[in-house]
């Protein structure tokens, strides 16, 4: 009599090692799996308050300046290294993994106004109030050598602002006007003006490098053509710009941190309008960097926080702020877009991730498998109203709070009365002007 | 473009100006040659001028003037010398009058003729047009970053950093290089491979491997690869028929086979014997020694137990009597000394006077045969019982049962063809026997007799048997060349009387005359070729075999399948559809049980009352309300036990009107709550939100599950992919024109600057100058 067994290949229930999981058979009949909806949005409700529970972006700071950090310079070519410069002249070289100064460096006499290292990472360049740009070396001197500047340039005036160019041996400072260094010489080979103002800041363009933008104390902010050695053009917005950062991954938007709190996206071919206007400061923004993906900006304000921004978006999606933090005067964004530092009026640079309740260090892949479900739910659900408040809600101090609510009162009697001016005047008399076209004052070509 | 045509216009302005500058420069030259001759005009007009100033009041005229107007005034142009007046039209009269100013005039034209000069513009106006030129030139080169960045924006997912380092593959025979083998197992193992020249490193070859790899081209390795698939295919179905036929009990088939076998050796050997004759003295050799094998043992000597057994019954059953014959027949045939088949031939050769030497081996061996019982009647008798058989159990399964039909048939269609193959020739060779008149002709007509029935009855064996006509026709061959062709042709004649099909054999035969030679060398290779042949022999069988099995087995399979899947389908549709009283009969003992105590459990709960009842208070409960605006002892006695009278009721009694229809009305077990929950409605989205245009769109979005619950893995993985993905630990660069395909400018930024010297340095000078001042 043949007896019919029940046979099974072991191979597919047995483990290989011990190590593997259990092979779990799954039937994806739905009618065996029911309530999608509600059980996704469970999940999507828990992945937000766990994000919020682990929401602890704070990381390290940095301390040993001897007064306000006024600059710092990310290293071209490694992560680790982060240099700062104070406003009493000193220059530090920072190790971020091992969060301790490495190197520290007497570089000028009063402020330390400008701070950029050279696209190769060999040797970066200070300016300060002394009116000289100084060439450094990024390694230390030897033992028994002096630390001195490889080079250092005498100017007339002071020059506020420093930066180098993305592939080749030029660097341009500002102040008067905008100068464009070869490293060789000790006179500018070109300089850029257009009217008489003092320039707070200069950037070249990572992409597109010959193109410059800078910003000056007569509320504009100029672009110019390196290679033709000429301004190309000027807008003129309400506030004075602080400074301005270039998208790294598109070449014609630039984004300027203004006096009026706010800060304006450009498109550099278009700036009677900007693309966008971000609020949510309520302080002077001082300073903005982006991400190296181009996607997001940080931005440091004189009211004590530091806020990230979505590039397509007007509002700001986090703010960070500790009770020690001043006014927070540089911010920048590391190179692999995982943290920002931010250096502030108290003497410290701070260590802040990107991604407030990321998990740092390697994740195996079932629990990258598992953020990014959650993530994707998120991103699924986020339009429900107990998940938006969720996510959205953050701890404020004090101050900012309060602003906050006094900005948003008068912003509201604004309304009210620009509505109540419509109201009551003649049809098409009153304009309505867009909160874009609100804060440009004119383009000069 | 307006300012670039301004910014020409000026340009050009500018060169006219140029142009006017010159033409000064010739003017003096031509005025001095005619100087000569406007001088002695004027003396002349002085005199004429002189002469009318005898006049009075010319005289007068003249006395006004003082002396200063000798000099030179700014408002009046004096001639030199006298204090005459200069008139302008004085100036003129000359040019029209002189034909030598012919020159002048023409400049002067040439001057007219040209459009005025405007006016060079503003510095600032200048800068302005620079600026713009260079703006419009800029954009322009910005807008090649366009479709890059919207791509990137609307990118699916994004990979940073995005320039991603090729991994270098280095072959492994570069890696291993600088490699040495240090530990005494890791020489041992070296020292091996070396030994057996083993390759070490990755191209897993050996040095002939190699050699052979390059000598072969794309077109011989595909060939070489096509012939090892077919012996592959071939090897396959040698096994598959080992298999079958190793599974086959009957005795007798067994018996049958070991004698073919040993016909076959038999031939092999003829065959080895003319080739190669000393493999063929080995062999013989062999054959000896089982001789003296065959000779001290007792086998086939009707000494055992068997042969005993049978001899008891040998008396009555004929049966018997013939297995011991044969059995000793055997063993005479064994034992019997092996002669060199050339003396045999000559030996039988003797015996049959009339035999030709040439057809004599094929009918000796017809004569062996012959001497025995067929085996293929055996064979035939056994297959019909089994086919019986198969035809009887209609119990079996399906599948098997098509299976072994099939092969059955597959066995039958050869077995039962060759059979009446082998029954012709005997007839034939009884029919020669008698008379010895078509003896040559017989021989090779066999081949192509059995050629045509086997197309008469099977096509598909016609290979097989072309095969072995032409391995009887080459070794004789040889010797055929040097009959007569009269021969040939008298054989031909009765294969042409019979049926069509054997023209296509003449037709190759004509052809294989022709090819005599090729066919001999040939020859050592067709024992290789044959298995191949027989394989595709047994190939082409199968097909026509199946087609015709194939209505028979489809009837069994159809009626099995039918009764299973009565079966199959009865019960389930039973479960499904009666009535539970049916269901109870039907269960178990145990399960009946284990109901009843279910029942007593919950004995007490009348599930579907309380259900009814509590529909019936929702609706209730759902129903707008009556409102009664009665006032007891309102014009009226009140009091305990006194009620408002009926009439007063209905007056003040306000109907509320009827709601719309309930949702579960019609729906027996169902109770729908139209009340909006408000718990629930805390989690609902209120308004649309911003990309979606319809809620329609919103509401799919967020009925498609993602987990990993509802989708496979797969999917689970595309649908929560990541929008950016960043390494840990990768700088990430600024975009590239390099990076997307774009051509980097060649020229660097710094060498363009220093290549505009003259606008840089008057940019230098202006700055240099503004430094002093400070």
């Amino acid at each position: 009599m043949k007896v019919k067994m029940l046979s099974r290949n072991p191979d597919n229930y047995v483990r290989e090692t011990k190590l593997d999981l259990q092979r779990v058979p799954r039937n994806y009949d739905p009618t065996l799996h029911p309530f999608e909806v509600p059980r996704e949005y469970v999940r999507a409700l828990n992945a937000t308050k766990l994000e919020r529970v682990f929401a602890k972006p704070f990381l390290a700071s940095l301390d040993g300046h001897r007064d306000g950090v006024n600059c710092l310079a990310k290293h071209p070519k490694s992560l680790a290294t982060v240099l700062s410069g104070a406003c009493d002249g000193e220059v530090r070289i920072w190790n971020l993994t091992k969060r301790k100064c490495i190197r520290t460096i007497q570089a000028h006499e009063g402020f330390v106004r400008g701070i950029c290292t050279r696209f190769c990472g060999t040797s970066f360049f200070t300016v300060g109030d002394d009116k000289t740009v100084k060439q450094w070396k990024m390694d230390g001197p030897g033992y028994g050598e002096e630390d001195e500047p490889l080079h250092t340039i005498l100017g007339k005036t002071v020059y506020t602002g420093i930066d180098h160019h993305w592939k080749e041996p030029v660097f341009a400072t500002c102040g008067q006007q905008v100068d464009i260094w070869d490293e060789q010489r000790t006179n500018p080979i070109c300089s850029m003006t257009w009217g008489f103002d003092s320039i707070s800041s200069v950037k070249f363009n990572p992409i597109e490098t010959f193109l410059l933008g800078s910003c000056a104390s007569d509320r504009n902010i100029v672009l110019y053509d390196m290679r033709q050695a000429t301004p190309l053009e000027k807008v003129i917005l309400d506030m004075r710009t602080n400074t301005i950062c270039w998208n790294p991954m598109e070449a014609f938007i630039f984004t300027a941190a203004n006096e009026d709190y706010n800060l304006y996206t450009f498109d550099m071919r278009a700036l009677d309008t900007p693309v966008m206007v971000h609020m949510d400061h309520v302080s002077a923004v001082l300073d903005v960097d982006y991400s190296p993906t181009g996607k997001e900006f940080v931005s440091a304000s004189f009211d004590k926080s530091i806020r990230i921004f979505p590039v397509d978006k007007s509002r700001s999606r986090e703010v960070y702020h500790t009770k020690r933090m001043q006014h927070v005067i540089c911010v920048k964004w590391t190179s692999d877009s995982k943290y920002i530092m931010c250096g502030s009026d108290e003497m410290n640079i701070r260590l802040w991730k990107a991604n407030a309740s990321e998990k740092l260090g390697v994740l195996t892949s079932r629990e990258k498998a598992a953020t990014d479900y959650n993530q994707k739910l998120k991103e699924k659900f986020q339009h429900h109203p107990h998940i938006k408040r969720i996510s959205r809600h953050r701890h404020l101090p004090k101050s900012i709070y309060s602003q906050i609510q006094e900005q948003r009162i008068m912003k509201e009697a604004r309304r009210r009365k620009e509505l109540n001016r419509i109201k009551h005047s003649k049809p098409g008399s009153v304009q309505i002007v867009s909160e874009k076209k609100k804060h440009i004052v004119a383009v000069v070509k | 473009m307006s300012a670039i045509r301004a910014s020409e216009s000026s340009l050009l302005a500018s060169s006219q100006q140029e142009e006017l500058e010159d033409l000064p420069k010739d003017y003096p030259l031509s005025t001095s040659e005619d100087e000569g001759d406007s001088d002695g005009e004027r003396k002349h007009q002085k005199l004429l001028e002189a002469i009318s100033s005898l006049d009075g009041k010319n005289r007068r005229k003249l006395a006004e003037r003082s002396e200063a107007s000798l000099k030179v005034s700014e408002f009046n142009v004096s001639s030199k010398g006298s204090g005459e007046k200069l008139v302008l039209s004085d100036l003129l009269e000359p040019v029209k009058t002189v034909s030598s100013l012919a020159t002048v005039k023409k400049q002067l034209n040439r001057v007219k003729s040209k459009k005025t000069v405007e006016l060079p513009l503003h510095r600032e106006e200048i800068e302005r047009i620079h600026r713009q030129v260079a703006f419009n030139k800029t954009s322009q080169v910005l807008s090649k970053w366009d479709p890059i960045v919207l791509k990137n924006r609307q990118a699916e997912q994004l990979v940073f950093p995005l320039n991603k380092q090729q991994s270098a593959f280095a072959p492994i025979e570069h890696v291993l290089s600088g490699w040495k083998a240090r530990t005494p197992l890791e020489q041992e193992i070296f020292n091996l491979l070396h030994k057996n020249r083993q390759p070490v490193t990755d191209p897993l070859l050996t040095p002939v491997e190699k050699a052979s790899l390059k000598a072969m081209s794309l077109e011989e390795a595909k060939m070489r690869r096509a012939e090892l698939q077919r012996a592959r295919a071939l090897q396959s179905y040698y096994e598959a028929r080992a298999r079958r036929e190793k599974k086959i009990k009957s005795k007798k088939y067994h018996k049958v086979l070991k004698k073919g076998k040993a016909k076959q050796a038999l031939k092999d050997f003829e065959k080895l014997r003319k080739v190669n004759p000393a493999a063929a003295l080995e062999e013989l050799e062999k054959l000896e020694k089982a001789r003296m094998m065959e000779r001290m043992s007792l086998k086939h000597q009707n000494s055992g137990k068997w042969a005993k057994s049978k001899a008891i019954m040998a008396k009555y059953d004929l049966e018997a009597r013939q297995a011991m014959q044969e059995q000793l027949a055997r063993n005479k045939e064994l034992t019997q000394k092996i002669q060199l088949a050339s003396e045999s031939e000559e030996e039988e050769g003797g015996t049959e006077e009339d035999c030709d030497p040439l057809v004599s081996d094929v009918v000796n061996e017809v004569q062996v045969k012959a001497n025995r019982p067929n085996p293929w009647m055996f064979r035939n008798h056994s297959s019909d019982t089994k086919e019986a058989e198969t035809q009887e159990d209609p119990e079996e399964l399906a599948g098997s049962m098509a299976h072994e039909a099939s092969e059955s048939e597959e066995e039958e269609g050869p077995v039962a063809e060759e059979e009446i193959l082998l029954k012709e020739f005997e007839e034939r060779r009884s029919l020669r026997q008698k008379s010895g008149l078509n003896q040559i002709a017989e021989p090779v007509g066999r081949p192509e007799t059995k050629d045509s029935s086997s197309q008469a009855i099977l096509s598909e064996l016609r290979v097989l048997s072309q095969k072995l006509k032409k391995e009887n026709r080459q070794s004789r061959k040889q010797e055929v060349s040097s009959v007569k062709t009269v021969l040939a042709v008298q054989r031909e004649k009765p294969a042409q009387e019979e049926e069509e099909p054997l023209l296509l054999q003449r037709l190759e035969r004509a052809q294989t005359l022709d090819k005599l030679e090729e066919l001999s060398k040939e020859g050592c290779f067709q024992n290789k070729e044959l298995p191949r042949a027989a394989a595709e022999g047994q190939c082409l069988e199968r097909n026509p075999d199946n087609h015709l099995g194939a209505p028979k087995e489809k009837k069994k399979k159809e009626q099995m399948i039918d009764l299973q899947n009565l079966l199959n389908t009865k019960s389930p549709s039973v479960k499904s559809l009666a009535v539970p009283t049916t269901i109870e009969e039907l269960e178990d003992e145990e399960e009946r049980a284990q109901r009843q105590m279910i029942k007593e459990a919950f004995a007490g709960d009348d599930v579907i009352r309380d259900f009814l009842k509590e529909k019936r208070e929702a609706v209730e409960a759902s129903k707008p309300k009556d409102v009664d605006l009665t006032l007891p002892g309102w014009g009226e006695w009140g009091g305990v036990g006194l009620k408002p009278s009926a009439k007063k009721r209905r007056r003040f009694l306000i109907k509320a009107p009827e709601g719309p229809p309930r949702k579960d009305k019609n729906l027996p077990n169902v109770i729908i709550n139209e009340k909006r929950n408000i718990h629930a409605a805390a989690h609902q989205v209120q308004a649309l939100p911003y990309p979606f245009t319809h809620h329609q769109q919103f509401e799919r979005t967020i009925q498609t599950p993602i987990g990993s619950t509802w989708n496979t893995q797969r999917a689970f993985q595309k649908l929560t992919t990541p929008k950016i993905v960043t390494k840990p630990g990768h700088i990430i660069k600024p975009i590239k024109a390099e990076d997307v395909g774009y051509r980097a400018s060649s020229r660097s930024d710094l060498s363009v600057v220093q290549r505009n010297p003259k606008r840089l340095s008057i940019r230098h000078k202006k700055q240099l100058k503004k430094n002093s001042i400070d």
